[in-house]
């Protein structure tokens, strides 16, 4: 009996054989010619060569249901829903947060009423790194890169008038993530929404804070204890949250390459399984909560292979290595962000095109959700019309260019299936090396992701340099006085001023003794690792104990981690 | 032999993007230069401390948390207050053009803004720091 092939490539005839000797032989088709001015290259941005043609030859060894299989079907390289956007488009989710909460709580309305689907909320520095707006770290920062939430009192405020039962909402925090989570669950419950109907997603993704973000709080190995408190904590009791967006944006935009950041996230998520894993959970009562966020860049074809190899690893590794038994756990979600670190601050009307590029190469590799960049980034904070300009190109992907009708349209693509191929293996590698390691923490503590990201960006940078890359407006066709005509969203020092008298306000006005036990209840739970902080934390911001104050009874028991500087 | 420049690259305050500063502190070294990188969240007194002790030629502060107005006239002041302003203060980030001009008329030598060449800043080091290596020896 013959078996009939099932492998991608078709088994070439003498004919298409023939053909193909011709073809090579009449030019030098095919051989990697680069025209003077072409432009062309032989590696993608991050450094994966690449052929001038692709054809049967490169996916033969691709087996059509083991690889491919069908949208919905495992190892859903071809996505997780079986009519993907045909049923229900991608969320058009804008990452806003600027000065205080009252300032960000109208832009939040301003861009529910503008046809978003769902909120996520950018916090400022000192938030993110578990500082009041009073503290003397916080000087000159904050309001600048996201709004300041100091204690419950802001949150109430963040999402004033907002139906929080009926938006979703994510919230891009890793530090003191368990503290945002128990505000916005407090600030919930104050309107009398039960937190079994709050939907959304916390990032929660500590360690690629050590690898690349640099927003931690405490040292990795006490702070994974506060990941599973969380976990759990979403498990039992908010079936509608995702406990934890496994990151690799900020990897990226640290200057990773795209397979650094593919086997990087994916190597972050594998370390919260098994951390779940050994602490007693059964795998499929927490992974389908692990949600995922990945970095769009502007090497189109290099991006969308990601997204989709992204996807086939994810599902491969919780199926066999950790024995995931609900397809749900088998499943890679995505949200997806263009890439700031693309943009130019030359000419930066041209980041809008960038960021079209991107968000089309987001949608065809399969994004759940998607936040399109504002041209000004590089320069500020977004100005209003910028952000209008920035979810207008969602809208006129989405309606306008028929991208959405056909699932996976590039699936079957010589090129991208064997590129797609091609990163699965460059991942499975650094994988390996990260075990050789012992883990990730422990490749952590050596430096060894950090070395790698700085490694890449610099040779990034000297690309540039020598113009083996071009960058418009940068390194080539350049303009003098090009940034003019821009306005420019400024955050004043009064916020600063104002920030810190209401912090106080909040303080004066609380019930001190309520808000003392709170906190020593909390100091307990965190030296009893048998207890879970997301009940104590709720209790100690219903008293209106502090961001600052929470961190600091936390870091009395877990310390606080210092990075080895290192260049 | 002139003795190789020597460069404090800093992060201040509360911002962790520290892709630039590292590019930035590599570029100097290839070319030649002794970098000294203060890792992340540096007080001004803590950086001007570090140029001093280290005998630095020259300080890069890179801020990309939109605090450049706050972080660059504390380390300006904290230089004048030690009497260090032959140091070379420099910087770098997210920084609008006029943000840009505004610190230097308060005494920042120069603002690179993303997409600058490194050979450009490069240069500039070399040039406006090895003034100061004259003057001091």
């Amino acid at each position: 009996m013959i078996e009939r092939p099932s492998g991608l490539g078709a088994e070439p005839t003498n004919e298409f054989l023939h053909q193909k000797e011709q073809w090579e032989a009449a030019s030098a088709r095919g051989k990697g010619r680069k025209g003077p001015g072409s432009g062309a290259t032989d590696r993608t941005i991050s450094d994966l060569p690449l052929k001038a043609i692709y054809g049967p030859e490169d996916v033969g060894h691709l087996d059509l249901a083991r690889d491919l299989a069908w949208p919905a079907e495992y190892p859903f390289t071809r996505g997780i829903h079986p009519n993907m956007y045909r049923d229900r488009l991608w969320t058009m989710r804008q990452f806003a947060g600027f000065g205080n909460a009252k300032q960000t709580n109208e832009r939040y309305h301003f861009l529910l009423a503008h046809g978003q689907h769902g909120l996520s909320v950018a916090f400022d520095m000192p938030t993110l790194m578990g500082y009041d707006s009073d503290a003397p770290q916080a000087r000159g920062e904050v309001g600048k890169c996201g709004v300041a939430i100091d204690s419950l009192a802001d949150m109430e405020q963040l999402f004033d008038g907002i139906d929080m039962a009926d938006i979703t909402t994510s919230m891009t925090i890793n530090g003191p993530a368990c503290i945002a989570l128990a505000q916005y669950v407090a600030a919930a419950e104050r309107k009398g929404i039960p937190r079994a109907k709050l939907g959304g997603t916390i990032q929660a993704d500590i360690l690629k804070e050590y690898i690349a973000q640099k927003e931690w709080i405490f040292p990795p190995r006490p702070h994974m204890r506060v990941i599973l408190d969380m976990i759990r904590f979403c498990r039992d009791e908010m079936p509608r949250w995702n406990s934890i967006s496994v990151s690799g944006y900020h990897i990226r935009e640290a200057g990773s390459t795209a397979v650094q950041e593919l086997a990087f996230t994916l190597a972050d998520g594998f370390a919260y399984v098994e951390a779940g894993i050994a602490a007693g959970m059964d795998v499929d009562s927490f992974a389908p909560r692990l949600s995922f966020f990945f970095n769009s860049h502007i090497d189109f074809f290099e991006e969308i292979c990601k997204f989709r190899a992204a996807r086939r690893i994810w599902s491969r590794h919780l199926r066999e290595r950790y024995g995931a038994k609900d397809p749900r756990s088998w499943q890679l979600r995505f949200h997806t962000q263009t890439a700031g670190c693309s943009a130019t601050a030359q000419q930066p009307e041209n980041n809008i095109v960038r960021v079209a590029f991107e968000a089309m190469a987001a949608v065809l590799g399969g994004t759940q959700s998607l936040h399109t960049n504002s041209m000004d980034e590089v320069l500020a904070l977004p100005s209003e019309k910028s952000v209008e300009i920035a979810l207008r190109t969602q809208q006129v992907l989405a309606y306008e260019t028929n991208v959405t009708n056909v699932v996976d349209p590039l699936g079957g693509s010589y090129y991208v299936e064997a590129l797609t191929d091609e990163m699965e293996k460059a991942a499975e590698e650094y994988f390996r090396q990260i075990d050789e390691y012992g883990g990730v923490i422990e490749a952590i503590e050596a430096g060894f992701f950090q070395r790698e990201i700085a490694d890449a960006s610099y040779r990034y940078q000297r690309s540039l340099e020598t113009k083996d890359r071009i960058l418009v407006g940068v390194n080539a066709f350049q303009k003098p006085e090009d940034r003019t005509g821009i306005d420019l969203l400024r955050i004043g020092e009064e916020i600063e001023r104002e920030q810190a008298r209401s912090v106080s306000e909040v303080r004066a006005g609380r019930d001190a003794g309520a808000m003392q036990r709170s906190l020593d209840s909390l100091g307990r739970a965190c030296s009893d690792p048998a207890d879970n902080l997301m009940p104590h934390l709720i209790e100690c911001v219903n008293t209106y104990a502090t961001e600052g104050e929470i961190v600091e009874s936390m870091a009395q028991v877990y310390g606080r981690y210092v990075e080895r500087a290192a260049f | 032999m002139r003795r190789p420049l020597r460069i404090v690259v800093a992060k201040a305050g509360l911002d962790g993007h520290d892709r630039g500063a590292k590019v930035i502190a590599r570029a100097l070294r290839d070319a030649g230069m002794e970098v000294i990188y203060t890792g992340l969240f540096q007080a001004p007194e803590q950086i001007v401390q570090t140029a001093l002790q280290e005998d630095a030629d020259g300080i890069g502060l890179s801020i990309l948390s939109g605090a450049h107005m706050t972080l660059f006239p504390l380390v300006v002041d904290q230089l004048k207050e030690q009497g260090a302003e032959d140091i070379v203060f420099f910087g770098g980030g997210t920084i609008p053009p006029e943000d840009a001009e505004e610190l230097k008329r308060r005494g920042v030598r120069e603002i690179f803004t993303p997409g600058a060449p490194l050979a450009e800043i490069i240069a500039f080091v070399n040039r406006e720091c090895g003034e100061r290596r004259e003057l001091v020896g």
